[in-house]
């Protein structure tokens, strides 16, 4: 079962680095969304910074996300379910987009830091706050990609589907970067630990329910 | 087959939701609360608010049960079930959040400013996020049904939403007021209330049967609903 998950991610990934557009759309549309926000705003506030930041983030991984279920063809479908069980294929694409958030989420993070400045205090946490963060987002959208997909839809309904759902670990995500602007504030691991717990729950609902709808 | 199992359609449970409410209104109008400063009489509005909170919960509860048995099943009729009971929890939602509305309009709102102007601050109380952001979540899950056309895949795909939507969200809404509190200490001295704690015997004895007879009354809609849908579908197949 490690080599079936471990196959398909290296599919997943060779494909990414022959079809490079991809990536390279989504990190087209970081920057510009950005350059957007830094000319339409000077130096935000913390407050604002941190608002800004998960927003942004959230943006990327629904662009980013999306595409790992919705540009599989109904024949590819038919042809996976030939080779492999589905568990591993959903954890195999759980683990892809874990990835590719992951690096969205440090360039954000590098271009958030040279254009509207850097609020926190300690780089190297907020670095691993900012990594957790991407990879929870994209934990939740890597299903709900799934689900849109298999209800033959864009990403548009990715956004009904998931901005309700995400809000909880946003919130967390949000209180846990804002106590790293303020020098006094203890770190808090409450909602590090529940985050982690989330993802967990996201990865075992992931495994249990996408076998019921993979098939056509 | 009909989903609504047959013991369901029997009155007594009905009566009871009747009696049960009738009661709710009578003593939840009539009978003594104690008189707190800032909430004085909008007390009563425990009896139908935070009904409505406990009444939205069961149904949604009710509806993930059933999207589990179709799951399991394959069988139409849970599906129509669990679209039908999340149908009477969301009314349940839309109402606990205005009567919820209604209520914060007499308490916490500061008198010398509009509600409206007001209602951007009290809205980011974490139970108000929680009561928001699941009714949200339930619109995007018939959303997400009516953009299906195939009736088979449909029900497979709503039933996954639904599962993954309330295991997601019924942790978070149970968390999200305890680790929020522990950050925002005191919530600005305004009046919350913790039922268990905070409400006196005499509003007890009216407040669990309210509970009861609300839940009842939605199981009721749900039932009907559910019913109606039926006779739709066999009118069509004759």
């Amino acid at each position: 079962m490690t080599r079936a998950i471990w196959t398909l991610f290296k599919k997943d990934l060779l494909l990414e680095i022959r079809q490079q557009y991809s990536f390279y759309g989504i990190l087209l549309y970081a920057v510009s969304t950005l350059f957007v926000l830094y000319l339409s705003m000077d130096t935000p506030e913390p407050r604002v910074w941190n608002g800004l930041f998960w927003i942004i983030q959230l943006f990327i991984c629904i662009n980013a996300v999306a595409k790992g279920f919705l540009q599989e063809s109904r024949g590819r479908w038919i042809y996976y379910y030939t080779l492999a069980h589905p568990v591993t294929i959903v954890l195999a694409k759980l683990l892809f987009n874990v990835l590719l958030m992951a690096a969205m989420s440090v360039i954000s993070l590098g271009l958030f830091r040279l254009f509207l400045g850097a609020p926190y205090l300690n780089a190297g946490l907020f670095m691993g706050i900012v990594l957790l963060g991407g990879i929870s987002l994209s934990l939740v959208f890597t299903f709900l990609a799934a689900i849109a997909a298999k209800a033959q839809q864009n990403a548009a309904i990715l956004a009904i589907l998931g901005f309700p759902l995400i809000l909880p670990q946003l919130i967390l995500l949000q209180q846990i970067s804002s106590a790293q602007f303020s020098a006094g504030a203890a770190n808090d691991w409450v909602p590090v630990a529940l985050l982690l717990a989330l993802d967990g729950l996201v990865v075992v609902l992931a495994s249990i329910l996408f076998p019921f709808i993979w098939k056509e | 087959m009909p989903a609504v199992p047959s013991y369901m359609h029997r009155s007594w449970w009905k009566i009871t939701g009747i009696v049960l409410l009738t009661y709710t209104i009578t003593a939840g109008l009539l009978g003594p609360v104690p008189k707190l400063p800032l909430l004085q009489e909008t007390i009563r509005n425990l009896y139908f608010h935070v009904c409505m909170w406990f009444g939205m919960m069961i149904l949604f509860t009710v509806s993930v049960i059933q999207a589990i048995r179709y799951l399991r099943k394959m069988d139409r009729r849970y599906d129509l079930a669990s679209r039908h009971y999340a149908g009477a929890g969301m009314l349940f939602g839309v109402l606990g959040y205005s009567t919820g509305m209604i209520w914060a309009a007499f308490t916490w709102a500061d008198p010398n400013i509009s509600f409206t102007d007001n209602f951007s601050t009290i809205a980011r109380d974490p139970k108000l996020i929680g009561a928001a952001v699941s009714l949200l979540v339930y619109v995007a899950y018939l959303v997400l049904r009516d953009s299906i056309p195939d009736i088979d895949r449909r029900a497979r795909i709503s039933a996954v939403y639904n599962i993954f939507a309330y295991a997601i969200l019924f942790p978070a809404i149970w968390i999200l007021p305890r680790v929020m509190e522990s950050l925002h200490p005191g919530q600005d001295g305004n009046p919350a209330l913790d039922v268990k704690n905070d409400i006196s015997s005499s509003m007890r004895i009216v407040f669990y049967p309210a509970v009861i007879g609300w839940t009842l009354l939605g199981v009721w809609i749900a039932t009907l609903r559910i019913r109606m849908e039926q006779l739709k579908e066999k009118q069509l197949d004759s």
